[in-house]
């Protein structure tokens, strides 16, 4: 039987940016997804007929640009569209909107305060520098702290430096971002309510944290990440939905010779004298690898693929105590045509960028108090988008898709999860929409509610956080998933792990994926 | 506006966010109808943008000597066509210098219609003397629309309610929109799937509705010429005065170039009479031309690498530039070239280049292009890149 240079379990974008860099480099490499399908949480389906729907992810964030040049992933059918404006209607009628021209913008912003229209570009051109001095990181395998490795001490003196480069100033602000709440952080800058509760909703998204919360300010940067990359643009949204960058990917990974097979579950992961020799399928089959590399959360790659007495019990117990309290949702909903929201009435260039609800920070908060008691939200913060106007292939001509990012749907409920619980979540969903657009609830022709257990269920993330595990401070860089084992390699020899669960994490970015690859090779020499 | 404005400015004129106009042929027409073009590039490639050509050149050639007349003034070869086909074709001076490039509709066995960049009228006359032909300007009374993208197809198909699945690539068709006689041509200039619509200037408003009507659920964008820009770099097109100079309008010899040394040998007949240039063209085949067309994509990793020497993260092109830039050896000493169009891709996500090169050196893959810096003239890295830098299948599908 054939024995592979790397299996790869899991065909999310992780594990196929995994494989197709082991792949680039001469490797044999055979992926294992256990969904019919390659992508894991950025899938398009055709749920209901001529409607399809970017299931769970809806954009894209961060994609790294040195993996589409890499891997010429545009070749490979990836096309990213622009997705530029936000607005916010507020409960009083009014709206605040931030167009892609910078002027319009201003202009808006003038409207509810003179004063914070100048403090936006100020405060933009701050955030532009931390993101920069930040984004570095991404890209770099986390160095130990504790270490006194020669590759660790080069890393921390990298680190260090950079740091020191940036100078007074900007370090303090660094500080504080990675300390404060993001509506702390916010209320230093501005006093426009309602662009605070937008701006501070990014700090929130995938986190069981709340705008007031400590340590949400630092997610407040990767929107400005994604403005470094200016033109290249890798953030927006992808014409086919977030499915078609796991295809592009999957494609890119077969064109340098991976075999990618689907309704492929693996059970477990085959360890000989502290070595993994490959896997057992559900199906019980073996197949035997020199390299294994998990793709799933960490709690699965080392809870679930392994045995408990492959891994030293400290370790086990950091694992178990790796937070993921899945708190968002998902209301997928075919459209007969598009709502009028009573703020804009009337279908326009709104309807091409981000609807978000987010109308007050008390808003936001109280959504996050009906979740800290184990409610869903009544009233939730949601970021919309209509994928068909981005790009019309995605519903049949006149008609629309919309996508309905939820938040708070706490995994663990009081009572737990049923499918009664679920039409409620999706009505108090809707209701709200409702709400900012009235007769938009007699459009809907059909409605996927998708609660963070459906998440765990189809996509496999525990307890449905989109992150696979939570994205606090606690849980990045060195300390992701736990101390000691942030560099991709596990205390299992030749087991690696490539997921989101890892440094950096998060969004469809296909970094960890990226830095796990690099560092199998580096190993394999 | 004391520029004229095209047959369907009534409806263009108010899409206008900016008033950016650019002067074309002595007309306006939209640089971008949005404040940036980006939206009216992407329609090019994920749904249907739509474009006024009206101010391009027309002429009507009719009569028994109408091919006998083209097929003296262009390079390719016009008796050979049948009815229903479009040429793409350069036309030369005496000594093989291209004066201008455009298309030939054969709508007819005795009726032809040219298109062209500069006035083409007394260039015509002068070589249809003793010939029985007819030459009208049909620049004035003909408008057109240039509807481009995957879903031009599906979107004309209603406008038309007719199949247009038969309509091969570079061939034409006539048919009614609304009750309005037009000619669909499958053509264009942006390398996509796509068609342009000509019809008379009395009836571009009904036909331009018509299309916008249709089009809407099909996420139809009316463009604009930086949008256009983009996209025919893209798919590797020259633009006159652009990429090359007329051989009119030229003022030194080397300002001129040949249809041989623009990548456009394949338009080059060599199985037909005594045409301009032609035997100039033998000669310069045979010799090999001095100079070839080509891609070039500039080289990330070199990109960022001199913004970073100054502390910045790159900087790219937001539209498409046409100016000449230098083209260098690997080892940035000797001079081998210039680039004369360029911008960055968002479909590709490259840094990509047109650019002439002297036939001796381009057998080499990488070059470096001049980059300009925070004021500093610089280098970087560039590969020789095959043009199109795109070509989806959908195009002659």
């Amino acid at each position: 039987m054939k024995q592979y240079d790397a299996i790869v379990i899991g065909g999310g974008h992780n594990g196929l940016v995994t494989a197709a860099y082991l792949a680039r480099a001469g490797k044999s490499v055979l992926v294992l997804e256990r969904r019919p399908r390659v992508g894991g949480a950025a899938v398009t389906e055709e749920i209901f007929p001529g409607f399809k729907f970017t299931m769970f992810s809806y954009v894209v964030s961060l994609l790294r640009p040195e993996i589409i040049r890499d891997l010429d992933l545009p070749r490979h059918g990836l096309h990213i569209l622009p997705l530029e404006s936000t607005v916010t209607p507020m409960e009083n009628g009014d709206y605040f909107a931030a167009w892609s021209d910078h002027d319009e913008t201003r202009r808006e912003l003038y409207r509810h305060s003179p004063r914070d229209a100048e403090a936006y570009d100020e405060y933009g051109r701050l955030m532009h520098f931390m993101a920069q001095a930040v984004k570095p990181i991404l890209s770099m395998v986390p160095p130990d702290p504790t270490s006194f490795a020669p590759g660790d001490l080069a890393g921390l003196l990298k680190l260090g430096k950079h740091f020191r480069g940036l100078g007074g100033e900007r370090l303090h602000a660094l500080v504080k971002l990675m300390t404060m709440s993001s509506a702390d952080f916010l209320d230093e800058w501005f006093e426009t309510d309602v662009l605070k509760a937008t701006k501070s909703a990014s700090g929130i998204i995938g986190t069981f944290l709340g705008p007031r919360s400590p340590g949400t300010a630092y997610v407040l940067l990767h929107h400005y990440m994604g403005e470094l990359d200016g033109v290249f643009r890798a953030w927006g949204f992808a014409k086919g939905g977030t499915g078609s960058v796991s295809e592009s990917i999957a494609a890119a990974a077969r064109g340098f010779g991976a075999e990618i097979r689907c309704n492929a579950g693996v059970s477990k992961v085959a360890v000989r004298n502290g070595r993994a020799t490959g896997v057992v399928l559900e199906n019980g089959d073996e197949i035997t690898a020199r390299t294994v590399v998990s793709s799933l959360d960490p709690r699965r790659t080392f809870l679930e693929l392994l045995e408990s007495d492959a891994l030293p019990p400290e370790f086990v117990q950091d694992i178990k105590r790796f937070k993921f309290r899945g708190s968002s949702g998902k209301v997928n909903l075919a459209l007969d045509s598009l709502p009028s929201f009573t703020c804009m009435p009337g279908i326009g260039r709104q309807h091409r960028g981000a609807i978000s609800i987010s109308p007050s920070l008390e808003y936001v908060e109280r959504a996050y108090d009906d979740a800290k008691y184990g409610e869903f939200s009544r009233r939730p913060y949601m970021d919309i988008v209509f994928p068909s106007m981005i790009d019309p292939g995605m519903a049949p001509p006149g008609k629309h898709v919309m996508s309905i990012f939820v938040q708070y749907a706490p995994y663990k409920l009081n009572g737990g999860w049923t499918d009664a619980k679920r039409e409620a979540f999706g009505d108090a969903v809707v209701n709200t929409v409702e709400s900012f657009a009235p007769g938009f609830k007699a459009k809907i022709l059909h409605r996927q509610v998708i609660t963070p257990l459906d998440i765990e269920k189809i996509t496999g993330l525990s307890e449905g956080n989109i992150f696979a595990g939570e994205l606090a401070l606690h849980q990045l860089f060195f300390l992701r998933p736990v101390a000691g084992w942030a560099k991709f390699a596990t205390p299992v020899h030749g087991f690696y792990q490539c997921g989101a669960g890892t440094h950096p994490g998060g969004g469809i970015m296909g970094a960890s994926g990226r830095l796990a690859a690099m560092r199998i090779l580096k190993d394999g020499k | 506006m004391s520029l004229r404005t095209t047959p369907f400015h009534p409806r263009t004129g108010p899409l206008s966010e900016g008033q950016a106009w650019r002067r074309w042929a002595g007309y306006v027409v939209a640089s971008s109808y949005e404040l940036s073009h980006d939206r009216e590039y992407h329609a090019i490639r994920n749904s249907a943008a739509l474009f006024d050509v009206s101010p391009l050149y027309k002429y009507l050639i009719t009569g028994p000597d109408a091919a006998r007349l083209l097929d003296h003034v262009v390079t390719r070869n016009v008796g050979k066509a049948k009815i229903g086909q479009v040429l793409y074709t350069p036309w030369c001076d005496n000594e093989g210098k291209q004066i201008d490039d455009g298309t030939i509709s054969i709508l007819g066995e005795q009726t032809f219609r040219m298109t062209s960049a500069d006035p083409t009228l007394r260039w015509l006359h002068l070589n249809a003397s003793g010939l029985d032909v007819k030459i009208e300007d049909v620049s004035e009374t003909t408008a057109a629309l240039s509807l481009q993208g995957p879903s031009s197809r599906a979107i004309l198909q209603i406008a038309a309610e007719r199949d247009l699945s038969a309509l091969k690539y570079f061939r034409l068709t006539s048919a009614r929109i609304r009750g309005i006689p037009v000619t669909i041509s499958r053509t264009g200039y942006t390398g996509d799937l796509g068609y342009e619509v000509w019809v008379d200037a009395a009836q571009a408003v009904p036909l331009w509705d018509a299309l916008i009507e249709s089009g809407t659920p099909y996420g139809i964008t009316p463009a604009g010429m930086l949008a256009l820009d983009v996209a025919r770099i893209e798919a590797g097109l020259l633009l006159i005065e652009v990429d090359y100079f007329s051989s009119r309008h030229a003022l030194i010899e080397s300002q001129k170039s040949s249809p041989l040394e623009l990548g456009l040998g394949w338009t080059v007949a060599t199985d037909k009479q005594r045409y301009n240039g032609q035997a100039a063209l033998d000669a310069e085949r045979k010799r090999g031309p001095a100079w070839q067309f080509t891609g070039l994509t500039v080289d990330w990793d070199s990109l960022e690498q001199l913004y970073a020497d100054v502390g910045l993260p790159p900087r790219l092109p937001s539209q498409a530039w046409r100016t000449s830039v230098p083209v260098y050896d690997r080892g940035g000493h000797k001079q081998l070239g210039y680039a004369t169009s360029g911008g960055w891709s968002p479909l590709l996500k490259r840094y990509m280049a047109l650019a002439h090169l002297g036939s001796e050196h381009a057998s080499g893959t990488e070059v470096r292009m001049e980059i300009t810096v925070e004021h500093h003239r610089k280098q970087a890295m560039a590969h020789v890149t095959p043009l199109p830098f795109f070509n989806p299948e959908r195009k002659r599908a």
